[in-house]
């Protein structure tokens, strides 16, 4: 039945607006729409300049208006392209101006995705459990590794980054690759072979490493045999797979964890040659300054001994010798010559006592010796002289005869 | 100290070799522990040493290998 025209009756009157915004109240007070997963495939997709991006999200029965605005649009990893199957989150409201209701999105996943993401959480708490990601397990990693073990793809340009950033830093270094497949079901065993080859060969430390992409190409870094593998690796191992913010199974298992190929490579080489060319420098310094040190000191301990060489020479005791020796002889002189002072001395005392006692000086005080002429004997009596004798005076003697 | 009785010709030396002599010199000349002439020996070995690991370094060249099960085959970088 049609209501008459302008007949205001039972029903209330709404206006657009007013029926609109009821409309979405209903829409956006419901707890379920404002937290929903839809699961389609993409068409009509649409990207202007504004950097929002629209589509549509369809199935066989249905199809769903989307919009995800340009602040989520830049958090979207994911390419999207029409007949892509998606799972999207968000919220329903409605366009007031279009009159139609729409999944406001703010993620955007691959169809699958989120199992995957259920499975990764379920492994690492198992092997959380299990221990495997103790941070007591973490080996250090070497300061001058002499070999590198690489694991990825020999066409990746994960292995061309890692290589440039090895050959940078530090050239001298050797590496061993072990290629093997990053993706696709083949990937986890051929490299938990790759890592039991490398480990034979005793590098210093192993690079396990690939690109970016999306969970379901960086799977195999989550596979339990792989993770197993890395923590039985008996060399350290640095783990470099996909961007900043993609986390592996691995990246928890490994030895130390690099957000990047290059950075793996990076934290693997922490001396660079530069560094190498720098010690080099400074023991060349050490050396030259270490031996002109012991040169000197040498030099002083030379002359330190020659001082005492000199102390304890035959040359000064000859010195001394000579010096004692003057002495000596000097004070030979001296002797020598006091005695005969005192030898003249003693002469002339001498001479004087033999002067008093010499006959002449008598003579020279009047007296005179008369001797017998005959046979020389003094006379002191009258009895005894003879008829000729001699009369000695002091300064001559004469002949006298006696009167009868 | 270095073992100076019989050391290894220069010539032979990997850069880890002649580095870890290198140092082990540079501690002795430190220490001033030993004869003059050896001293001067040590010096003289040591400047050889520096010469040969600045020749290494120099020199330096990555050397990229590939393991082949337990064999060990060259890498060709440019066709990968």
């Amino acid at each position: 039945m049609q209501p008459s025209l302008f007949s205001v009756q039972s029903t209330q009157q709404w206006t657009v607006t007013r029926l609109t915004f009821y409309i979405r109240n209903l829409l956006e007070t419901d707890v379920t729409l404002q937290d929903v997963w839809a699961l389609g495939e993409i068409s009509n997709l649409s990207r202007p300049a504004s950097g929002h991006i629209y589509f549509t999200l369809k199935d066989a029965n249905a199809s769903l208006k989307c919009v995800m605005w340009k602040t989520s649009a830049a958090r979207q990893r994911l390419t999207l392209k029409d007949g892509m199957a998606v799972e999207v989150h968000g919220k329903i409201g409605v366009y007031d101006a279009g009159g139609q209701y729409q999944l406001y999105a703010d993620q955007i996943r691959p169809v699958g995705e989120g199992v995957l993401y259920q499975e990764f959480m379920r492994l690492k708490a198992m092997l959380e459990a299990e221990g495997l990601f103790e941070p007591e397990r973490k080996r250090a990693i070497p300061e001058q590794p002499r070999l590198i073990g690489i694991i990825t793809s020999s066409t990746g340009a994960a292995l061309r980054d890692m290589l440039t950033a090895i050959r940078r830093r530090n050239p001298l270094v050797d590496v061993l690759l072990a290629p093997a497949p990053v993706q696709g079901d083949e990937a986890p065993p051929k490299i938990v072979a790759a890592l039991e080859a490398l480990n034979r060969q005793k590098p210093d430390v192993i690079l396990l490493a690939r690109g970016g992409g999306s969970i379901e190409d960086l799977w195999a870094f989550n596979d339990e045999r792989v993770v197993c593998a890395v923590v039985n690796s008996r060399a350290p191992v640095i783990c470099g797979v996909g961007h900043e913010t993609d986390f592996t199974l691995c990246d928890f298992a490994a030895d130390l964890r690099a957000p990047t190929p290059t950075a793996a490579a990076e934290l693997a080489t922490p001396i660079t040659i530069d560094d190498l060319r720098v010690k080099l420098d400074d023991y060349q310094t050490r050396i030259f300054s270490s031996t002109l040190n012991l040169v000197a000191v040498q030099k002083t301990f030379l002359s330190a001994i020659s001082a005492r060489l000199r102390f304890v020479s035959p040359e000064r005791r000859i010195q001394s010798d000579i010096q004692h020796l003057d002495d000596l002889s000097r004070r030979a002189l001296t002797s020598i010559v006091y005695g005969i002072q005192l030898q003249k001395k003693h002469i002339e005392g001498t001479q004087q006592r033999l002067d008093a006692l010499n006959p002449l000086a008598v003579l020279k005080r009047g007296y005179a010796v008369v001797t017998r002429k005959d046979d020389g004997r003094v006379v002191s009596h009258i009895s005894q002289a003879a008829d000729e004798m001699r009369v000695r005076v002091s300064d001559g003697e004469f002949e006298v005869r006696k009167k009868t | 100290m270095a073992k100076s009785s019989s050391p290894k010709p220069i010539e032979d030396l990997t850069y880890e070799q002649a580095l870890a002599e290198l140092e082990s010199i540079v501690s002795a000349l430190e220490g001033e522990q030993g004869q003059l002439g050896e001293s001067i020996k040590l010096f003289e070995r040591g400047q050889s040493l520096v010469k040969k690991c600045g020749e290494l370094l120099e020199a330096a060249q990555l050397k990229v290998q590939q393991v082949a099960g337990d064999s060990i085959i060259p890498f060709d970088e440019e066709s990968s």
